[in-house]
C-alpha cells in the first residue's frame, strides 16, 4: 500500500502537483490523467529525481522519502521510463542482472532469477542479443524484465503500451496483470489506453492539472463526471 | 502462463545460450595468447632501441586503458591522466629513492598513492561533467606540472625530500628496476607482463558487476539511479581504477628512464594521449594497445626510423581523430576488423569469379 499525503511539487512559479492525497491500495492500480497532469512527475518524486515542497508518502509503513534515491531500488522500487531506458551497450541478460545486483538480494540464485524475469516477460530475442539491435517491442519487454527482477515490492509502469501496435498492446496487457501475483508486487500503471487501464487495474487515481480529481474502483472513476470532463475539455458541449 | 511466449525453450537451454564458450570468446582467448607470445618473444629480438620503444607502448597502452574505461565505460573526458602519470613517476622515484621496496610493493603502493590523488580530483570533479569536467581535470594537470616544474622534479638526493642543487643529473642513483628484470629486454618483458594483468583488471570489471553500472550510467544517469546504482561511488570508482592504473604505468615509466624529468611530461600530452585513445577505440580494451603504438611507436617510427619531422604526427592524430569522430565511432580497434573482414569478402568473391566461374557467391 501506497499513501500520499499532501504532496505538493513546486518549480520555480509552476506547480506540477499540488495537495495530492491518494491511497494506491495494492494489485495493479491506474494513474491516469491528460498530458501534464503531473503522472510523470510523481513518478520521479518516487524515484527521488524531483524532492517535494510539501507532503508525505508512505510505502508499506516507510517512509520513501526520507530514503536516499539510489536506496530505493534496494527496498524495492522499481519503474520503467516513458521512452524506454534499456542499457543498449549491455546484452539482455546483463541489463536484468545489472538491476539484480543492486536490489540487494543475496545468495546465488542471479542466473536463475534474472532467466526467470526474461522469460517471464516472454522475450524472443536470445539472452545474449545486445539490447541496442532490438526492436521497439523487446526493448519494452527488456525493460519490465529489469522491473521485476530481484524481489519488487513497487512496480511504477510509465506508459509502457505508448507506440505498440494493438496485439503487442495485447501481449503486455498479459504481463502486467500476472506481475502482483507472481512477484506479490504494487504495480503504478500510467497510461493513455483506457482499454489497458481496465483491464489491468482494480483501482485507479486520476489526476488534473497536478490535482487529484477521482480516484477508486476503476470502471467507477471512469465515468466519472470529472474525469469525462478533464479528458475532452471543460466547456459543455451539448 | 499467460505471459510466455517461449514455452519450447526451458531455462537450461537459454542458460548455455548465455554462458557456454562460445566460437567468439575462443576465437579472442586465442588472438590474445597469440598476441602475448609475439610481444613477450618476438618483439624483443628486433633490436635493442625497438625493444625501449616497446617498453614504452605498453606503458602508454596501461595509461590509456584507464582513459578508454573512463570516456567509453562511464562516459567521463578526464584531461588530467597526463598528471596522473607524473604523480606516479614522482612517487615512484621518491620511493625508490627512500626506500629498498621490492619492485612490486613499489609498483602497488604508487597505485595506491596516484589511486588517493585521484579519488581526491575525482570527488568534486565528477559532480561536472562532460567539457566541464574535462577542462577541470585539464587545469589539475596543468597545476600539477607548475609544481613539479617548481620544485625542480624529482630533485635528484636521497630520501623522501632530499635534493640536489648541481643541475647535471648524471651522477644521481637512477630508480632501480625489479631485481629479475634490470636488463632493457628482461624489463620490456616485465612491463608486458604487468600491462597484460592491467589489462585482465579492466576486463573483469567491464564485464563484472561495476562494468554494467557504468553501462548504466553511460545510458542514463536518471535511469541508473532508478536501477539502485550509487552513481557518485561508481564513477569515483572508475576515476580511481583509471588512476591507479596511471600511478602502475608511472612507476613502471619511472623505472625505465632512471632518471625522470618534469619536461619530459607536458600538460598537453593529455590531449594528444586522449586523440590516441579516441583513435584507437574506446569500446574495446584493444583499444589501449592500438592508442599505445600510435602514441610511442609512431613518433619513434617517424624520427628514428624514417628521419621524418615526428609534428607531422600530431597532424596524422587530427586527421585520425576526425576520422573517427565521422565515421568510425568504435576507433581502429572496431573498425580494422570490419574493414579486413570486408576486403576478406571482396577477395573471396574476386577468387570464386576467378575460379568457379561466377558461382561463388
Amino acid at each position: 500500500m501506497i499513501e500520499v499525503e499532501g504532496l505538493t511539487v513546486r518549480f520555480s512559479g509552476v506547480t506540477p502537483i499540488d495537495r495530492m492525497s491518494v491511497t494506491f491500495p495494492g494489485g495493479t492500480c491506474g494513474l491516469i490523467g491528460p498530458n501534464g497532469a503531473g503522472k510523470t512527475t510523481f513518478f520521479n518524486v518516487l524515484s527521488g529525481f524531483v524532492r517535494p515542497a510539501a507532503g508525505s508518502i508512505r510505502a508499506f509503513g516507510e517512509d520513501l522519502l526520507a530514503m536516499a534515491d539510489y536506496k530505493r531500488a534496494r527496498w524495492g522500487l522499481r519503474r520503467t521510463f516513458q521512452t524506454e531506458q534499456a542499457i543498449e551497450q549491455l546484452s539482455v541478460f546483463d541489463n536484468v542482472a545489472m538491476i539484480y545486483e543492486h536490489s540487494g538480494v543475496k545468495g546465488a540464485g542471479k542466473r536463475a532469477e534474472v532467466q526467470a524475469a526474461i522469460e517471464f516477460v516472454g522475450m524472443e530475442a536470445p539472452p545474449t542479443a545486445k539490447v541496442g539491435g532490438l526492436g521497439a517491442r523487446e526493448r519494452r519487454l527488456v525493460e519490465i524484465a529489469r522491473a521485476v527482477v530481484g524481489r519488487p515490492r513497487v512496480v511504477l509502469l510509465d506508459e509502457p503500451a505508448a507506440g505498440l501496435p494493438e496485439e503487442e498492446t495485447e501481449h503486455l496487457r498479459r504481463v502486467i496483470q500476472t506481475i502482483p501475483e507472481q512477484f506479490g508486487a504494487l504495480v503504478v500503471l500510467v497510461d493513455h489506453d483506457m482499454s489497458l487501464v481496465r483491464a489491468c487495474c482494480e483501482t485507479t487515481a486520476v489526476l488534473d492539472f497536478g490535482r487529484l480529481i477521482a480516484s477508486g474502483p476503476t470502471a467507477e472513476v471512469l465515468l466519472d463526471e470529472n474525469v469525462i470532463r478533464a479528458y475532452l475539455g471543460t466547456e459543455d458541449i451539448a | 502462463m499467460a505471459a510466455s511466449r517461449t514455452p519450447g525453450q526451458g531455462a537450461a537451454a537459454a542458460a548455455r545460450a548465455t554462458f557456454s564458450l562460445d566460437r567468439g570468446s575462443i576465437v579472442r582467448g586465442l588472438a590474445i595468447a597469440v598476441f602475448l607470445a609475439i610481444a613477450i618473444f618476438f618483439l624483443p629480438t628486433i633490436g635493442a632501441d625497438w625493444t625501449t620503444t616497446f617498453t614504452s607502448v605498453a606503458i602508454y597502452s596501461v595509461i590509456t586503458l584507464g582513459l578508454g574505461l573512463l570516456y567509453g565505460r562511464v562516459g567521463l573526458i578526464s584531461l588530467g591522466q597526463v598528471a596522473l602519470l607524473v604523480i606516479g613517476v614522482w612517487t615512484a622515484t621518491r620511493l625508490s629513492f627512500a626506500t629498498d621496496l621490492p619492485f612490486p610493493v613499489l609498483l602497488l603502493l604508487t597505485g595506491a598513492v596516484t589511486c588517493g590523488v585521484g579519488v581526491l580530483i575525482g570527488l568534486p570533479a565528477i559532480r561536472l561533467s562532460g567539457l566541464y569536467l574535462a577542462l577541470i581535470t585539464l587545469m589539475a594537470a596543468g597545476a600539477v606540472n607548475v609544481v613539479l616544474v617548481a620544485i625542480n622534479f624529482p630533485n635528484g638526493g636521497g630520501g623522501f625530500t632530499g635534493r640536489t642543487d648541481t643541475p647535471d643529473l648524471s651522477g644521481l642513483k637512477p630508480v632501480a628496476r625489479p631485481s629479475i628484470a634490470e636488463g632493457d629486454t628482461a624489463y620490456y618483458r616485465y612491463v608486458v607482463v604487468v600491462a597484460a594483468v592491467m589489462f585482465l583488471v579492466a576486463l573483469l570489471h567491464v564485464r563484472g558487476k561495476p562494468g554494467r553500472a557504468w553501462a548504466a550510467i553511460r545510458e542514463s544517469e536518471p535511469a541508473a539511479l532508478a536501477a539502485g546504482v550509487n552513481i557518485v561511488l561508481y564513477k569515483l570508482w572508475a576515476f580511481a581504477l583509471a588512476s591507479f592504473m596511471a600511478g602502475v604505468a608511472g612507476c613502471l615509466l619511472a623505472a625505465q628512464v632512471g632518471q625522470p624529468t618534469a619536461q619530459s611530461f607536458q600538460t598537453q600530452d593529455s590531449l594528444t594521449l586522449l586523440a590516441t585513445t579516441l583513435i584507437g577505440g574506446i569500446f574495446s580494451l584493444w583499444g589501449a594497445v592500438v592508442a599505445g603504438c600510435f602514441s610511442q611507436l609512431l613518433p619513434f617510427l617517424f624520427q628514428v626510423q624514417w628521419g621524418i619531422n615526428p609534428n607531422f604526427v600530431l597532424i596524422l592524430f587530427g586527421a585520425g581523430l576526425l576520422q573517427v569522430l565521422l565515421t568510425a565511432p568504435g576507433g581502429l580497434a572496431q573498425q580494422f576488423p570490419k574493414d579486413m573482414a570486408n576486403l576478406g569478402r571482396l577477395v573471396w568473391r574476386g577468387v570464386g569469379k576467378v575460379t568457379g566461374g561466377g558461382s561463388g557467391s
